[in-house]
């Protein structure tokens, strides 16, 4: 059973092509993520999950429910923490959730229940009576997540729940979400992190240019991938020359599949191998060349190479493009009605 | 955590239409009340500023020959209609801003998520609130009016003031919360408030009778909503009330007390049915 279907979405806006033909299935009770660079289209899809737009063309299911035809019984079942938090500053904490619990019908003694229950589980207690004016990104955000969960949906959707946030409450966001989904919540989350999927998803999929590239569980994608890989300096600052002088060497030993100049790193060399034999074999390659090794390290492939593999690019890359590219004033602008 | 997050079985089942539409709604306005109580200033500065022209216009004129204006009345009595009106219709302008910021600043969005019972909620609570605000303004108005000796409608004068107050807020509201809607930003919408406010005022009969103007400007006034308000409410200020009297003499002929009701009614009406397409298609 999948707790959301969606078939071949298309959604422009004007020439830009957001999604086309994204196709994506959340099965019932995973922790999903999704992956994309910048403007993949990951807002896009969650934003058409939560009846916020509709698509061109395409089909949306969201527990076992057409939300095309019947949105509103989608928002009962659904719980969307957005990208952007948009909260009432002038309201406290407490109000804003109270508000939230009308807007989902709750009744009123259940709705006080919930909101402490809530409270406590975020350890929101010492300020959840100030205004939300003065809280900081990671209250913000705890709020955020508190109403999204006031119903107790079955199907939690977070559009980069951590980013941003500092590494306590990223790591408190990642522990409620590992328990939500012990409980049976069924939960869609987008990321720029790797380390986020990894931790958290058992599913996942990387979106790019409005379409799933690749989709499984992390361990599947990245043994998919195949080879291992192989760090390598011969000094600690190397040169253009000399690494590509070392790249000519060491391509043509046995078992390397693929070598990399990163200049990021100093002119490290980045190797794909097909096992651990090639070691021995590159080591005595660079011996018989009098180079020294400054640093070697041997991994399995990690996600970010599934991610290099499938968008052609290191996230690193499209993370600086990100911090360079994103206005996020603009996005929240994008999303008005 | 021993508590389970999520019982499936018991999510919350659909409660009656009626009751659910009063809940969210009542929790939108207290929002909005909410707002107001912690930043009072624009409240304050919608009395304010009546006040001063009340009690700046009406020092202005308090010498002015006897039998200048028709029937006699005072400038100061004459002027307090004009004022009353004019506090509720800025009042109403501005019943679109909370929603244009919500709709930028993406509290709107979280409001769209939710499972609302009707979308109409959202304006019903904008319309609650700004009536309140707007009449509570017009009320204090004429309180000080009355204490700077320029009359009291007495109680049947009351419900006739606050009806016709009522049928115009309604439909600047309608018209504000479509502005709200149709343009893209508050910066817009402000420039909007800004610009309408006093020319809506001047070419109005809230300062000076038509008798007094040249004949564009008559004709102005003579098509102004504010001038349909602004008649009934000084009748009423005027005495005993027989809304069957001619109130305004306009160039295009004369309108009865009724006659300025039933505008302000079609006016209001046809507004809502205006912006209700707008309104659907934004909220849809
Ligand atoms: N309201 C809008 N108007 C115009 N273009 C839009 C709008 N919303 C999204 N887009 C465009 O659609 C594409 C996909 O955007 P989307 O926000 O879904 O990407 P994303 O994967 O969430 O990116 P990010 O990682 O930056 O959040 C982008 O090119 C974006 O500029
Ligand atoms: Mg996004």
């Amino acid at each position: 059973m999948f707790a959301i279907e969606l078939q071949k979405l298309m959604k422009s806006y004007g020439s830009v092509k957001a999604l086309n033909g994204l196709t994506l299935n959340v099965p019932e009770g995973s922790l999903y993520g999704l992956l994309g660079p910048n403007g993949a289209g990951k807002t896009s899809t969650l934003r058409i999950i939560c009846t916020l737009i509709a698509p061109d063309s395409g089909k949306v299911t969201v527990a076992g429910i057409n939300a095309l035809v019947n949105p509103r019984k989608v928002r009962r079942e659904l719980g969307y923490v957005a990208q952007e938090v948009a909260i009432d500053k002038i309201l406290t904490g407490r109000e804003l959730l109270n508000l939230q619990g009308d807007l989902y019908h709750l009744p009123q003694r259940d709705k006080g229940k919930r909101i402490s229950e809530l409270i406590g589980l975020l350890d929101m207690g010492d300020w959840i009576d100030r205004r939300c004016g003065s809280y900081s990104g990671g209250m913000r955000r705890r709020v955020d997540l508190a109403s999204g969960l006031l119903h107790q949906p079955k199907i939690l959707v977070l559009d980069e729940p951590t980013v941003g946030l500092d590494i306590e409450s990223r790591s408190a966001i990642w522990e409620l979400l590992l328990q939500l989904k012990d409980q049976g919540t069924t939960l869609l989350l987008s990321s720029h992190y790797l380390e986020e999927v990894e931790t958290l998803a058992d599913q996942m999929a990387i979106i790019d240019d409005g379409k799933v590239i690749a989709e499984g569980s992390p361990d599947e994608l990245k043994r998919a991938l195949g080879g291992d890989r192989v760090t390598l300096k011969v000094r600690e600052f190397s040169n253009a020359r000399e690494s590509e002088k070392v790249k000519e060497l060491l391509v043509n030993v046995d078992g390397v599949r693929q070598v990399v100049i990163n200049r990021a790193q100093g002119f490290s060399l980045n190797l794909v191998v097909d096992n651990q034999g090639s070691l021995p074999l590159l080591k005595e390659k660079l011996a018989q060349n009098n180079l020294q090794i400054f640093a070697m390290t041997h991994s399995l492939p990690s996600l970010d190479d599934v991610y290099l593999q499938a968008t052609g690019r290191t996230l690193l890359d499209a993370e600086l493009e990100m911090t360079a590219s994103r206005d996020l004033r603009k996005e929240s602008k994008k999303s008005m009605r | 955590m021993t508590k389970s997050l999520i019982e499936i079985d018991s999510l919350p089942s659909e409660g009656w239409p009626f009751s659910e539409i009063i809940q969210e709604t009542n929790a939108l306005t207290r929002r909005l009340f909410l707002q107001l109580m912690r930043r009072p200033s624009t409240l304050l500065a919608g009395i304010l500023q009546p006040l001063i022209w009340l009690v700046l216009f009406g020092a202005l004129f308090s010498k002015a020959p006897d039998g200048l204006l028709p029937g006699g009345t005072s400038y100061g009595r004459f002027l307090g209609a004009g004022v009353i009106v004019f506090t509720a219709f800025s009042g109403a302008l501005n019943a679109g801003l909370p929603v244009m910021f919500d709709r930028e600043f993406g509290f709107l969005n979280r409001l769209l998520v939710a499972p609302l019972r009707s979308r109409k909620s959202i304006v019903f609570a904008s319309v609650i609130y700004i009536t309140t605000i707007s009449l509570l303004q017009s009320l204090a108005i004429m309180w000080t009016a009355s204490l700077l000796g320029y009359g009291w409608p007495g109680l049947g004068g009351l419900l006739l003031v606050s009806f016709t107050l009522l049928l115009l807020v309604f439909a600047v509201t309608a018209l504000s919360l479509g502005l709200a809607f149709a343009l893209p930003g508050h910066i817009e919408l402000i420039a909007v408030i800004f610009v309408a406010n006093l020319p809506f005022l001047f070419a109005s009969t809230a300062l000076a009778p038509i008798s007094f103007m040249p004949s564009w400007l008559g004709w102005l006034a003579a098509l102004n909503p504010l001038t349909f308000a602004i008649e009934p409410i000084r009748a009423a200020y005027a005495g005993p009330i027989d809304l069957g009297i001619v109130l305004l003499h306009a160039p295009y002929g004369e309108v009865s007390g009724y006659g300025c009701l039933f505008v302000l009614l079609i006016l209001t009406v046809g507004l809502f049915f205006l912006i209700s397409p707008l309104l659907n298609r934004k909220l849809a």
